[in-house]
């Protein structure tokens, strides 16, 4: 049983057929389409690991069947910087050290640039544990990512509101 | 994961149909199913998939002052609709203090009031369970049962249902919207799920090819909406199950209680409707002895399935603290970690 599925990844349009329907979308971006940013942790929804934004929202590909995506719009790790320039995400996540064995970084910097584009945080870093804790950090960074966000996430608004471009 | 037929069903006359057949399970969301896939503890031979039916997706607030919820509205977009959790906070708070945002965006109403126990004996193929396969025992009993239920429990499963959701939906008297092939029905969500008794593995009234389309709050629901609150004990502050939570609902005139509402999770395989409770309420002060007294017949019938006896306890005060938290007018306020136990004075100044 083949079906074939139109899917834009980081503005890029793809036509893949599927000869399986249990092909999750973290299986198809990671084994077919090579872009292995995105990371494979407990596959069953629960480390977040695997997180992309789908139609504009932050979910766990892992639990998603590639299969029912036709016609997404999907932003992955691979697809935040431009050119060189780091998305302020990124360059926050660097800056505050929000990192130690980086297994965990696709994830939660994807998960980060949802709960912003979400906009329920505030300045408030019990809402941001509270908003980044669907993603685990075994290496325990979570000091260091609560304070990436917080500071991405004042850049991101001043630079908004400076209309300064992204 | 087995192997299953997928289909896109393109209108409810046509899922309802195909979801008849031997085998097939609806797919919205899919946080649960797909989950349960992997393990190997749902094996559907077809996937039908509702996720583009028309008309599926949108909250109506009714002119009557209720709301038909669709069965396809995303968790997050309906505790984050303005006019949702104005109305009805307690409903937004219970969605937002379960799973994680991730979850939140991708899972349906309609899933959550369905999805299945998290009992660790239901979750691993290798114990028996009554659930999965009837007739094979239930190993969570004698086994790790803290979690486990200490209301409407059988010797055939002491499982608890997992949904936050559903616990105020139960309180304020949420009506399930079915399609199927004999037409349509409303059925309240209080008597939606059964509890387990001989027949563990019937979890709800859903009869094969039967659909939920909407979610209905009534007009009375939103009449509590300045004394509502969701409470939840869990083992962690964020992303865990509830070991025992609280809806409870409060309208005050004067000095005086004149209706109140009560539901609980975590204690049974259904949100538990305490209407003892609510009854000895009326009339009453919203005081501490009050809630004290509502909160023990509304733990009357309880008895532990296991070691947890600790949570017919912990329910009583959870009864307590969720009345004295709702008898605060919280009209437009959301906790900043939605259900938590904050410490009451902040939560006055905030």
């Amino acid at each position: 049983m083949n079906k074939s599925v139109n899917l834009s990844i980081n503005g890029t349009r793809h036509a893949v057929t599927l000869d399986d329907p249990r092909v999750t979308l973290l299986d198809l971006l990671r084994e077919r389409l090579d872009l292995t940013g995105t990371k494979k942790g407990c596959d069953r929804g629960q480390c977040g690991a695997c997180t992309i934004i789908l139609n504009g929202r932050r979910v766990n590909s892992c639990l998603t069947l590639a299969v029912s995506c036709g016609g997404a719009e999907i932003l992955t790790i691979e697809g935040l910087a431009q050119g060189d320039v780091l998305h302020p995400v990124q360059a926050a996540f660097i800056e505050h050290d929000a990192f130690q064995c980086g297994f965990c970084t696709p994830g939660q910097i994807m998960s980060a640039v949802g709960l912003i584009m979400e906009g329920q945080a505030g300045d408030d870093e019990e809402r941001i544990r509270e908003g980044m804790s669907g993603n685990l950090c075994r290496c325990g960074a979570y000091a260091g990512i609560t304070q990436a966000v917080r500071q991405a996430q004042a850049r991101m608004n001043e630079r908004e509101r400076t209309g300064e471009a992204a | 994961m087995n192997q299953f037929e997928y289909e896109l069903a393109p209108n409810v006359e046509n899922a309802v149909a195909s979801g008849r057949s031997n085998g097939a399970v609806f797919l919205a969301g899919g946080t649960n199913l797909i989950d349960l896939m992997k393990g190997n503890l749902v094996r559907p031979t077809r996937l039908v998939d509702i996720n583009r039916l028309p008309g599926l997706d949108r909250i109506e607030f009714l002119p009557d002052g209720g709301v038909r919820i669709g069965a396809l509205v995303r968790n997050s977009d309906l505790a984050h609709d303005p006019k949702f959790a104005r109305d009805f906070p307690a409903v937004a708070e219970a969605l937002l203090s379960g799973a994680s945002p991730q979850l939140r965006n991708a899972a349906t109403v309609a899933g959550n009031v369905m999805q299945r126990t998290r009992c660790p004996y239901f979750y691993d193929a290798a114990s028996a369970c009554n659930k999965r396969e009837p007739g094979a025992g239930c190993e969570a009993r004698g086994g790790h049962s803290r979690l486990q239920a200490i209301l409407g429990w059988s010797a055939h499963c002491i499982a608890t249902h997992p949904s936050d959701f559903s616990v105020p939906l139960v309180a304020f008297d949420a009506v399930v919207e079915i399609d199927g092939p004999q037409g349509r029905r409303d059925v309240a969500l209080e008597d939606f799920y059964l509890l387990p008794g001989n027949t563990p593995e019937r979890e709800t009234i859903l009869a094969p090819g039967e659909l939920i389309v909407a979610i209905r709050l009534p007009a009375q629901a939103a009449l509590f909406a300045g004394h509502a609150r969701y409470l939840k004990i869990r083992d962690r502050t964020s992303y865990a199950f509830a070991v025992v939570s609280a809806a409870a609902g409060l309208r005050i005139e004067g000095d005086r209680i004149v209706e109140a509402r009560l539901a609980l999770g975590g204690v049974a395989l259904k949100p538990w409707r305490a209407r003892a409770a609510e009854a000895c309420l009326m009339g009453r002060r919203a005081g501490r002895e009050e809630f004290a007294e509502a909160s023990m017949l509304a733990l009357q019938e309880a008895r532990p399935s296991g070691e947890n006896e600790f949570k017919i306890e912990l329910a009583r005060r959870l009864v307590v603290r969720a009345f004295e938290r709702t008898a605060i007018d919280n009209t437009a306020r959301l906790s900043p970690l939605p259900a938590s136990i904050v410490n009451l004075t902040e939560e006055i100044q905030r």
